[in-house]
């Protein structure tokens, strides 16, 4: 690029990449990339899993170094060797794979590595600021001398957010900050953001959830295939346009569509009557018949993941009936709920650590299902695999070396190859791209309309209501609403899960 | 007074262990809890804790120093030949062994962070090095220590044996101030998650190899309070302590994947099995017997701290811990 790039008020900007490549060994994670992002911006980076957004973000944040290509802050060329070197000129990253150390307190989470703290002596005294930022984001339940290794994700994650704002960033990065908050604690943190790029304070969001992103950008970059493809404002184009310059193809439809309301109901494969455990989940009843997908929604924390680990035998000492197809089940462990006369699956919340063993082969990986389990033992995988598009070298590939959406394709593999009746999944897209989203959406509703019975949590409201037939909303371990049909609404989903926030 | 803080309940759990046994210890020793059964019960235990504190930063860190033995014999064997002569001498002579000691800390934490070998690799290594070195300083036990020295360090202050008051100094001077600044803080974020901690802006290799001169210099406080205490020097006693400093953190409630227990868990760990042998001794048991017991009552000791997971009614929490 012959010319700086300037911006409107003449400085240059924050951070700028002329010409940065980056390899893996064969793979080409970014391909002469020339990017800026300039102070009182928040600048959101859209692409597929892949695009090489991450990449740019390490790139940005001192993490990996491009080879060939130069970085430049405040118009001068500067190597950013290591994270600390980049705080030093002002870039804070928050990655999408925390960056938090669970045996410390949230307070000792905050003040480490900042500038402030060094290695020398440290003090607490700023710590009121850090409990105004934690409230005023929704963190007012969370203790500073609480251990990280105790909060929920989404407290983990608003931890993250103050940890990042606490050391003074010129240049804020955010990869996937908010993906596990549910809309209100969102709002708030943009809200926040806003007042801080308006104070001078550049932002770089990467987000998958694209109304995040059309409701906080200022400007959008779309990359593709490691590849810069545009950037332009907020606003020029629309949803459809852009997702059509993110896959290179037009998506019409996201959703599949959702079995027609004549259908005759199939039978109940999974009844759930009074089940309630520990204080934290209280006499829930409810159905799922065949064919259904059902949408379990409500906050964050709300015993919906509880539910489908009671459910899966993870708990001890669950109370009241389920009954799968005319069977009364106590899943007492998940080699029980397994079984094909059973016929369980559950796909779990966080892929790294419950999903998948990540330094294990893809194919270890999907055998472990299997292990125990009564059923044909030959699951075809190939097949599976073609039909979700996973994108791996080989089976003999560690499943760590896969990126989230492929990951997330194994996780789900692993368990239909047993056959099961019921599948249980929870929040399967969180933080990946539309393309595999679009591909989980699609199976989901064919394996429903084979007969399988679908619950499914969501942390996504668009999820819930495009994809479910019903929808039961959680707050405090209860089932506070049931929504279906026309009154299906992204509004009604959401007021129903804050409306019995308030009223509690 | 500010000890650790309450988040570590297998620390608090050992600390009234502890109590317990020192109490039915003093309360059946023959003579009774005087001065002098006081002393020789701290001086034993005090070898132990600074081995097991040198153990500790080792493991904080996510290593496992098993070089700690060979320093502690290494640095015994070089007191035995500098501790002794005017008083110039002597303390020239205490400098050089926790220079020697803090030395091979040092290479320890340079081999592990540059030469990128496990701890436990690196350490078995060194541990043959050092010993080996020691073994030519001194190879039959012999030599001596100023007596008035040794006696100052391993009698008492007023009827306080001046092993506890070290003990204290340490704790009060030493770890309390470090966990107030940012490489203490760093040390437990790099044991807790390595990877956090570097992308948090934190300086991994230089607090490794920090945490690793840490345990090489205490490994060589440990061979100084040997040497005052049996006045000689040996070279072949490292195996003993790095085995029972191991014992002795994890007694003492510190993880051994890292980031978790503290400097004062350590001690507590450390007096706790000293305490055990103690008792042992006086309990007429044969003597034969006596490391059969020992093993039980430890092996019974680190059980009841993960007793908790019986209670544990969410299956996924018992992988978390």
């Amino acid at each position: 690029m012959p010319h700086d790039v300037v911006t409107p008020s003449g400085t240059a900007p924050i951070v700028e990449l002329r010409g940065a490549s980056r390899h893996y060994g064969p793979v080409v994670a970014l391909s002469e990339v020339d990017f800026a992002c300039h102070a009182g911006e928040i600048h959101a980076v859209l692409g597929e899993n892949g695009a090489g957004k991450s990449t740019l973000m390490k790139l940005v944040a001192g993490v990996v170094q491009p080879e060939p290509g130069e970085v430049r802050v405040d118009g001068h060329p500067v190597r950013l060797s290591s994270p600390r070197v980049a705080l030093e000129h002002g870039i804070v990253c928050m990655f999408q794979e925390l960056s938090l150390a669970p045996d410390l307190s949230v307070r000792d989470n905050v003040l480490l590595g900042a500038r402030s703290t060094g290695l020398g002596f440290f003090s607490y005294r700023r710590m009121h600021d850090v409990r105004a930022l934690l409230d005023r984001i929704g963190g007012e339940s969370i203790r500073l001398t609480a251990r990280v290794r105790d909060l929920t994700l989404p407290d983990r994650q608003l931890v993250e957010i103050v940890k990042a704002l606490y050391r003074e960033p010129r240049l804020l990065i955010l990869d996937e900050a908010t993906s596990a908050l549910n809309a209100s604690v969102v709002e708030r943190v943009f809200t926040l953001l806003r007042e801080r790029r308006d104070a001078g304070l550049g932002v770089l969001f990467i987000s998958h959830r694209f109304h995040e992103v059309e409701a906080l950008a200022d400007r959008i970059s779309v990359f593709r295939n490691g590849r810069h493809v545009e950037t332009f404002d907020n606003g020029r184009y629309d949803y459809g346009d852009i997702i059509q310059r993110m896959v290179g193809q037009s998506i019409d439809e996201l959703f599949p569509p959702k079995a027609s309301v004549d259908e005759v109901p199939g039978e109940v494969v999974l009844a759930v009557d009074g089940l309630t455990w520990n204080g934290r989940l209280h006499d829930l009843c409810f159905n799922v018949r065949a064919g259904d997908i059902i949408g379990i929604g409500g906050l964050d924390g709300q015993g919906q993941i509880t539910l489908l680990q009671a459910l899966f035998g993870v708990l001890r000492r669950v109370d009241g009936a389920v009954k799968i197809g005319e069977r009364v089940l106590a899943p007492e462990n998940p080699r029980i709920a397994k079984q094909s006369s059973t016929g369980l699956a559950l796909v779990p919340e966080d892929r790294k650590t419950e999903g998948l063993i990540p330094h294990l082969s893809i194919a270890a990986n999907l055998e472990l299902a299997q292990l125990g389990h009564d059923g044909p033992g030959d699951a075809d995988f190939e097949a599976l695999a073609a039909e979700l598009e996973l994108k791996c070298a080989s089976f003999a590939q560690p499943a760590a070396a896969l990126s989230g959406g492929n990951q997330q394709k194994v996780a789900l593999m692993k368990w239909l190859a047993l056959s099961p009746r019921c599948l249980l999944l929870a929040d399967p897209t969180r933080g990946i791209d539309v393309r595999t989203k679009t591909q989980i959406y699609a199976l989901l509703r064919r394996l429903a309309s084979q007969g399988v019975a679908v619950v499914l949590l969501s942390t996504d409201h668009e999820e819930l209501v495009h994809l479910c037939d019903r929808v039961h909303v959680f707050y405090d371990g209860r089932i506070v609403s049931t929504l279906a049909g026309e009154e299906l609404t992204s509004e009604a989903v959401v007021s129903a899960s804050l409306d019995s926030g308030a009223a509690a | 007074m500010n000890l650790p803080k309450p988040g570590n309940p297998r620390e608090l759990l050992a600390l009234v262990c502890l109590v317990g046994m020192v109490a039915l210890y003093f309360g059946t020793h023959p003579s009774g809890p005087t001065t002098y059964v006081m002393t020789i019960w701290a001086n034993q235990a005090t070898i132990l804790a600074l081995v097991a504190i040198a153990q500790f930063f080792a493991v904080l860190v996510r290593g496992l120093d098993l070089s700690v033995g060979a320093i502690v014999a290494l640095s015994n064997v070089v007191a035995s030949h500098l501790l002794s002569g005017s008083a110039f001498e002597i303390a020239y002579g205490t400098l050089a062994v926790l220079v020697v000691a803090t030395i091979c800390g040092l290479v320890n934490g340079l081999l592990i962070v540059f030469g990128r070998l496990q701890p436990i690799v690196a350490t078995l290594a060194t541990s043959a090095v050092f010993g080996g070195i020691a073994l030519l300083l001194r190879p039959t036990p012999g030599g001596t220590v100023d007596y008035d020295y040794a006696d100052a360090m391993t009698l008492d202050v007023a009827g306080v044996p001046t092993a506890l008051i070290l003990m204290l100094v340490i704790v009060l001077g030493f770890w309390l101030p470090l966990r107030r600044t940012g490489f203490g803080l760093s040390l437990y974020a790099i044991g807790s998650a390595g990877e956090a901690a570097w992308q948090s802006g934190t300086p991994v290799a230089g607090v490794r190899i920090g945490a690793f001169v840490l345990a090489g210099f205490f490994a060589g406080l440990a061979g100084l309070f040997v040497s005052f205490v049996t006045t000689t020097g040996d070279a072949g006693i490292a195996p003993t302590y790095t085995l029972n400093s191991i014992a002795a953190i994890v007694l003492g409630g510190v993880a051994l994947r890292g980031g978790v227990g503290s400097l004062f868990g350590a001690i507590i760990g450390a007096f706790i099995l000293k305490t055990i042998a103690a008792l042992m001794f006086f309990s007429g048991l044969p003597p034969l017997a006596q490391p059969f017991v020992e093993g039980l009552i430890l092996a019974l000791a680190i059980a009841i701290g993960s007793i908790d997971v019986l209670r544990m009614r969410h299956r996924l929490e018992v992988f978390d811990r």
